[in-house]
């Protein structure tokens, strides 16, 4: 991309975009936070009594609910909740008993190397399939990658991982089963992006490498299938708004090739909201990866919300919530960002 | 007789407001017989209605009756897709699991549709600073991640059905507010609605009475579309153990139940499973068709 021609007014109006854009992020942002705020005060569970145990002396429930703020009006409570949150401090982890942050550290890679192998096949394989179905639009290849695409839409994901792992790993032995690495591989290879594919070639541990695409090929392709199923049909349907454009006639009268017109003309206008399909389509999969995550064992984010939901342990589970809406926040700006970069008539 | 009705319905000059509606909603039945698909999702919809409504009828034994004896038995002719852990009927069970999935279903839908229609048609149609703060709001609320806000809700709020639906429900909202908003600009300048204006009629007996009932079409499209994701996310909380407790025979708490004998007895996990597919699907085809009937143009 070469820069914009300067020009005042449409730096003026830039500008302006901009902030409105700032202000909106800035307020999700705080939406965020103001609701995990609200569904922390509202679980049925008194703070005080998690921490003290219920036979703690009055002296002492009356210290520590005073040292939590739970005297304060709700408002100033809200504000010292702002602060902590940015300070990087989520509390402590009752399951762990260690600094949320921490743990959210540790397991968020796995979740991201998941989501994002998963969001790879599912575009390379999507866009074409969306393409083909659009171009034979009524015909069975469209009729075939449809109904490919409505299974993976309506089956339930952590039942397809279920049976999926029935019948490729206990049933034939293709790949190997839940979890990372198998014991042996465990705390061969030094973190240093949290990756195992990334960590162990680094490493140089190739086998250990070959051991994990060996256990991620399953939840991956089973999220890949997911997120093959939405952005073939998002495609599909981008793709049948740009062939019935005028300037497609025109390039076909031109007698330019039609691979070129469907490949290069059409694709290549419907790429700018595919964009924003592609990050939708990621964070739902970071999202999905909760109940992937459980049935494969996979030690990432989901896994660890769900677990410490299962032991009441608010600050894990508002702090990953946090996380995740941040990514996802954080995604909206991007594709917004691209969407801007890469169509000219928003410039 | 029958050509008599098809006439009546087609008619181009009904008599009666009825009259009217009736060929409306026959011409759109017509549109959506052409669609193979849409019709099977239609068929997929009435039985599943129909299993819900003769449950007792349909079960053969009582989906919460153990019988510890009869425990992890393949499908066969007395157990038509086998027993679980406990000895219960598996197809009893997920006969008697339709009921608990439409209830879920009906009472999301039933609280996410008025919700967006009001604060959707409050904004459009009063416009200024309430419209800003209820699309903010709106905005706010769809940046989130659904599934994981709605754990967070149920946490919160403790496992159940009915928690289970109200935090699916409100993360659900959103995009009902904004369709509905989006209706209620266009219907809006209309004369009717400056006739009732001139009339006297106060704002709330115009939203109420004049703008609401011509909102509804679109949101019960856009509920028939979502109603997959609805049962999915039920399901999905059930398998993480936040929805329906047991011993309640929903689907997706059994898949969860099933899971620990999925290696040797398969069917414990994937027939409540299957059921769940089918349904969804049976929704997913209902609603493409719908959509393509009534918004030929979204093709």
């Amino acid at each position: 991309m070469t820069a914009a021609p300067v020009s005042g007014g449409l730096w003026g109006r830039r500008l302006a975009g901009g902030a409105g854009f700032l202000t909106s992020i800035l307020l999700t942002f705080f939406g965020l936070l103001a609701v995990t705020f609200v569904i922390g005060r509202v679980v049925p569970i008194d703070p005080v009594l998690a921490i003290v145990g219920d036979r703690a002396l009055p002296e002492v429930y009356e210290r520590v609910r005073l040292e939590l703020g739970l005297d304060k009006p709700l408002w100033h409570q809200f504000a010292i909740y702002l602060g902590k949150i940015f300070e990087g401090d989520f509390g402590t982890s009752v399951l762990t008993s260690r600094p949320v942050l921490d743990d959210l550290l540790r397991f968020f890679p796995a979740t991201i190397e998941l989501a994002t192998l998963a969001t790879l096949v599912g575009t390379l394989l999507g866009v074409p399939a969306g393409v083909v179905s659009a171009v034979h639009a009524g015909r069975w290849p469209d009729h075939v990658i449809r109904i490919v695409g409505l299974i993976g839409y309506s089956a339930p994901v952590f039942w397809l991982g279920l049976m999926a792992l029935v019948v490729f790993y206990a049933k034939l032995g293709w790949v190997a089963g839940p979890g990372r690495l198998d014991l042996f591989y465990d705390g061969l290879v030094p973190t240093v992006t949290g990756m195992m594919l990334i960590d162990a070639p680094l490493a140089g541990e190739w086998e250990v490498f070959r051991n994990a695409v060996d256990h991620i090929i399953l939840p991956a392709g089973i999220l890949a299938y997911f997120s093959m199923a939405y952005i073939s049909r998002m495609t599909r349907s981008l793709m049948l708004g740009e062939l019935s454009q005028e300037y497609i006639l025109t390039a076909r009268i031109k007698g330019v090739p039609e691979w070129r017109v469907i490949w290069r003309h059409a694709l290549g206008n419907a790429m700018v909201p595919l964009v924003t399909v592609v990050a939708l389509s990621y964070g739902s999969l970071l999202e999905g990866a909760v109940l992937t995550e459980t049935v494969f064992a996979w030690p990432g984010l989901g896994r660890y919300i769900t677990e410490s939901l299962f032991n009441v342990d608010m600050n894990a589970v508002l702090g990953g919530t946090i996380v995740v809406g941040c990514v996802f926040i954080g995604l909206n700006v991007l594709s917004d960002l691209l969407y801007r970069l890469l169509d000219p008539r928003t410039r | 007789m029958i050509a008599g009705w098809h006439d009546w319905l087609l008619a181009d000059t009904p008599r009666s407001r009825g009259q009217a509606r009736l060929g409306r909603l026959y011409i759109s039945w017509l549109a959506l017989r052409r669609n193979p698909l849409a019709v099977i999702g239609l068929a997929i919809v009435l039985l599943l209605l129909l299993m819900a409504a003769l449950a007792p009828l349909l079960a053969t034994h009582s989906p919460i009756a153990q019988d510890l004896t009869n425990r992890l038995q393949p499908p066969s002719a007395a157990h038509w897709l086998g027993t679980d852990e406990l000895g219960r009927d598996i197809w009893s069970r997920i006969v008697h699991g339709s009921r608990l999935t439409l209830l879920i279903v009906v009472l999301v839908a039933l609280t996410v549709g008025p919700f967006g229609l009001v604060i959707g048609t409050l904004a459009g149609y009063l416009g200024g600073w309430v419209d800003t703060l209820l699309m903010r709001l709106t905005d706010i609320f769809l940046a989130f991640p659904r599934l994981i806000l709605a754990l967070a809700f149920v946490a919160a709020l403790g496992p159940g059905i009915e928690n289970a639906v109200l935090a699916i429900a409100i993360t659900l909202w959103p995009p009902y507010a904004r369709l509905a908003r989006a209706e209620t600009l266009t219907i809006r300048g209309s004369d009717f609605i400056a006739a009732a204006q001139m009339q006297g009629a106060s704002t709330p007996r115009i939203i109420v009475g004049h703008i609401a009932p011509l909102c509804l079409s679109s949101l019960i499209v856009r509920l028939t579309l979502d109603m997959a994701g609805i049962i999915l996310t039920a399901a999905g909380l059930g398998f993480l153990g936040l929805g329906a407790q047991p011993p309640l025979p929903e689907w997706g708490a059994m898949i969860s139940s099933g899971r620990g004998y999925v290696l040797d007895q398969w069917w414990l996990a994937a027939m409540p499973g299957l059921a769940i597919f089918i349904v969804s699907l049976g929704f997913n085809l209902l609603g493409d068709g719908l959509r393509d009937v009534l918004d030929p143009k979204q093709r």
